[in-house]
């Protein structure tokens, strides 16, 4: 029987779409887009069918176009997500996700010991070549491995 | 303006340019270039051979030193930020050197204050004053740096002296051995450090059998406090003990340098051989940090 997809998220008509985002990194990016504090319509879908990924997320959010910058904090935990700015119901502009050269101030220090988790220090990283993404502290050069990364609410 | 904070933070012409001045202090240990400059020492952490050593230097340059060597007698203990004791002493003097065990914080007293920062410590991230007095060490001992074979014993997973040298002898032609029982191996991010850079190195477990090459062995103490289980590091803490039966058949340049303080990991039957050098490298350190300080003040 065909599946109608159509029934599971419905289309905005002015905003963002971010779709292709994995399901576990779906908290995370409610966390760096501060989606708790969005007084606009969200429609949010996890763990949807997805023939590429197995499972995905999907976000909606009316009446908001992300900028450059924060769809590239996404790509910190969702680097294959696709982002598409939404006007009148037609995708007017296909976002690519790149990863930053450096992250400040809202990503936590993996390491206990670090000034940033003791005093009033706005975090910064600098995003490491490789595999998989990883932050080097500037403050006390330990690294953040992608699976540690914790979001600063 | 600068700061000395990691050992990255110089390139490898500073290093030697260090390492020249260094020299040029021991052969004459008294110059009194900085006269009238105030020296801030603050230790947020106790420590005996670093902050006497920076305070000798500082000395022997004509400056003068104001601070702390711990923070019970200070407003810290009011509940002050750290920022705020930065903010201020910054106003005092015109050059900070301090030690504190929250990693990075040197680096953000680097942003915030008027006046140069030295690093003389920050938890076990870095320690640059130390490793370029190893550095100095190997130099006098060795005639050179490059194309030596270094060891490094005991604990390469957290010991801050390590690190920091690995990364300076990175800048130079250098082969490592690191000898460490597997719980204190060296982290994955020095390893990928090492292998971006095409730095050769081999990781042992045992000291017999793995130094008769070695040109410089840098012992390090490994710490009880790192084991969860007692018996694991009454166990560890034997094997990483040289002695003098270990040194048989090694090099006659090999010299054995150690960051100190030494609990255990060396037998003091070694103190008596020429190979071992950890007490004379505690006398470079007073040159080693007269030359940083009169480098960062640009008056050498």
């Amino acid at each position: 029987m065909a599946h109608d997809k159509r029934m599971e998220v419905r289309a905005i008509e002015n905003g963002t779409v971010i779709d292709h985002i994995p399901s576990e990194s779906l908290f995370k990016i409610i966390d760096i887009l501060r989606l708790d504090k969005e007084k606009n319509r969200i429609t949010i879908g996890n763990n949807l069918e997805s023939n590429r990924m197995g499972t995905k997320a999907i976000i909606k959010i009316n009446e908001r176009y992300c900028l450059p910058d924060e769809i590239n904090r996404i790509a910190l935990v969702a680097p294959m997500a696709r982002v598409n700015i939404i006007k009148d119901y037609e995708v007017t502009e296909k976002l690519k996700v790149e990863v930053p050269r450096t992250v400040e101030g809202f990503v936590k220090c993996v390491n206990p010991q670090c000034i940033t988790n003791h005093e009033p220090v706005p975090t910064a990283f600098q995003v490491l070549n490789g595999e998989e993404i990883s932050l080097k502290c500037r403050y006390c050069e330990k690294i953040t491995f992608q699976g540690q990364l914790e979001i600063i609410k | 303006m600068k700061n000395l904070i990691s050992i990255t933070d110089f390139t490898k012409d500073e290093i030697l340019k260090i390492l020249s001045l260094a020299g040029e202090f021991e052969h004459r240990p008294y110059q009194p270039i900085l006269e009238g400059k105030v020296v801030a020492s603050l230790f947020f952490e106790p420590s005996t051979r670093t902050r006497l050593s920076f305070e000798s230097a500082i000395n022997r340059l004509g400056a003068r030193v104001i601070g702390f060597s711990d923070t019970s007698s200070t407003s810290v203990t009011k509940g002050e930020s750290f920022h705020d004791t930065i903010m201020t002493i910054s106003n005092y003097c015109d050059m900070i050197v301090m030690r504190h065990s929250l990693e990075g914080a040197p680096r953000y007293a680097g942003e915030i204050s008027r006046v140069p920062v030295v690093n003389a410590g920050d938890g076990a991230n870095q320690h640059p004053s130390q490793t370029l007095l190893d550095l100095y060490s190997i130099l006098k001992t060795q005639g050179r740096i490059d194309g030596l074979n270094i060891t490094m014993v005991g604990d390469m997973k957290y010991g801050r002296t390590v690190h920091s040298l690995l990364q300076a002898l990175s800048q130079f032609d250098t082969r490592f051995t690191f000898i460490s029982p597997p719980e204190l191996a060296l982290p994955e991010e020095y390893r990928i450090y090492l292998r971006e850079r095409n730095i050769p190195f081999d990781e042992k477990t045992v000291i017999e059998g793995s130094v008769s090459d070695s040109d410089i062995i840098y012992m390090t103490r490994v710490q009880r406090e790192r084991f969860n289980d007692p018996i694991e590091y009454e166990r560890v803490k034997n094997v990483y003990v040289l002695k003098n039966e270990m040194l048989e058949g090694t090099r006659d340049n090999l010299r054995i340098l150690h960051p100190l303080p030494r609990v255990n990991e060396i037998d003091y039957g070694v103190d008596n051989s020429p190979k071992a050098y950890y007490f004379p490298q505690t006398e470079n350190g007073v040159y080693v940090r007269m030359a940083i300080i009169s480098y960062l003040f640009g008056v050498k």
